[in-house]
């Protein structure tokens, strides 16, 4: 059975993402240990809530440096929602907060205003959005995302958006009411989904599986 | 334009689906697992639970029935009814639930809203509003529509979001169950004076009903009970129905879940 161990930093319900895995057949270990997250065969990186207070509680349990070290050595890493925003390196929510920067990028504020300035755009962006192809990119297969269709819906809450520096880390977009919003990132062993595929319905179950086989 | 979401909304008198008219004249309708599995395969956008007698902790509560619901279900799940603290706000989110709607007990205290959603986050806060026409304005109730409170309803969903509420959830008391159509009225002076999404509650009759009260009342997103309940509409004649309307909604999905993951 496929091993992943989901990270545990006290913040948030676990509950889901868990399930969320072992639907698709995962061996599901929530952890807080940092030794446990060096070792692990996969790593999920959940949340929910501000960023400085997630980062905090990583870094107070010394998982901050045990997740960047797992990243390095090649360890598949999955990042959700604002697990997904704390891989970049910085985050402008509530100030300025400095992220574990795996990625590298930063987090910036979904603006209210469209881009005819006058158009108010409700945030958070709460809702099923269609993921589509960054500009760079017509297809997923080496991705998380193979086998889910262009304009396939998923569940996003947000109220912050991740730009990674490189485009080319840019997996997925969507267009949330004329904007491009950063739906999923990643490189090499390193994913980040800013909506959650544990409340998309099967097309996000199907991404945990391809998660979890890969 | 945003994409509309379609709520289902249980109401638990655990452990049964109940559903009355204006809050009264309940009648047990079944299982709530077997409602909210088959809202989920038909392509739910939501689903709400709301304990109608606010009984949390008791045996067979609704946190038993979320905990049992949320092995089946992968699509956001807010609960309502009887969250009096931050503490009971956990225990939902424990047992499964994605977010919480308070109306009650934010009432009584407002700082509630803050302190749930500094925990939490606001996009689990949801502020529930039952508001009952007053002449030419609208009044907040709570107890399931039968106390009032003297605040006045489009002021009290302004407070909450400043105080840090993600939604509003708002609930025609006067339409509750009549199947007659949301209150427009009371929706569209919600959803004008604030930027958090508003989700429409109480008297959806029609997909009519729905249209109206996305295009005249502004809603974000709709709650609806007894027209899937009593099976007057399936979600995926709504979402046509949507499309018709040239209401943006998630593609209509027939949900297999097992094949599908």
């Amino acid at each position: 059975m496929k091993s992943v161990t989901v990270i545990d930093y006290g913040t948030v319900n676990l509950g889901n993402i868990v399930r969320g895995l072992e639907r698709v057949g995962a061996c599901v270990r929530a952890s807080m240990d940092s030794d446990e997250v060096r070792q692990a065969d996969r790593l999920v990186l959940p949340g929910v809530g501000a960023f400085a207070a997630g980062m905090a509680e990583l870094s107070s349990r010394s998982l901050d440096h045990a997740v960047i070290e797992a990243a390095q050595a090649g360890t598949p890493l999955l990042g959700i929602c604002l697990g997904m925003q704390m891989l970049l390196d910085h985050s402008e929510e509530n100030g300025s907060h400095r992220g574990l920067g795996i990625l590298a990028g930063n987090v910036k504020v979904i603006p209210r205003e469209g881009v005819d300035g006058s158009k108010r755009r409700k945030v958070p962006h709460i809702g099923w959005n269609a993921l589509q192809y960054p500009p760079n990119r017509s297809h997923w297969q080496d991705s998380c995302l193979a086998g889910i269709q262009h304009g396939e819906f998923c569940y996003f809450v947000h109220s912050y958006m991740a730009v990674p520096e490189n485009p080319n880390h840019i997996l997925a977009q969507c267009n949330y009411e004329g904007l491009a919003v950063t739906a999923a990132i990643g490189r090499d062993n390193i994913t980040g989904l800013q909506f959650h595929p544990e409340r998309s319905g099967p097309h996000g179950l199907k991404i945990l599986k391809r998660f979890i086989n890969h | 334009m945003r994409n509309v979401r379609l709520i289902a909304r249980l109401d638990v008198k655990a452990p049964n689906l109940v559903k009355g008219i204006q809050f009264e004249g309940l009648r047990k309708l079944g299982d709530p697992n077997d409602f909210a599995l088959r809202y989920y395969r038909e392509g739910v956008d939501e689903i709400y639970y709301e304990d109608i007698v606010a009984s949390l902790y008791e045996r067979n509560s609704l946190l038993d029935i979320i905990e049992k619901t949320t092995r089946d279900i992968f699509v956001p799940v807010t609960i309502g009814g009887g969250l009096r603290s931050v503490d009971d706000v956990a225990a939902a989110l424990r047992a499964g639930a994605d977010k919480v709607a308070i109306n009650t007990a934010a009432i009584k205290n407002p700082g509630i809203i803050s302190d749930v959603a500094r925990r939490f986050g606001s996009q689990c806060m949801v502020l529930s509003i039952q508001a009952k026409s007053q002449g030419d304005s609208w009044e907040s109730y709570f107890d399931n529509g039968r106390e009032h409170s003297g605040v006045d309803a489009v002021e009290w969903a302004e407070r909450g979001q400043s105080l840090g509420a993600g939604e509003i959830l708002l609930t025609s008391v006067d339409q509750e169950g009549t199947g007659k159509g949301f209150d427009l009225s009371l929706l569209k002076a919600v959803s004008d004076r604030v930027d958090i999404p508003v989700i429409a509650s109480g008297g959806m009759g029609c997909s009519q009903d729905l249209a109206n009260a996305v295009k005249v009342g502004g809603a974000d997103a709709v709650a609806m009970a007894h027209v899937l309940h009593y099976g007057i509409c399936s979600l995926p004649e709504l979402r046509e129905a949507c499309r018709l309307e040239e209401i943006p909604v998630r593609h209509s999905m027939h949900v297999d879940s097992e094949r599908a993951a």
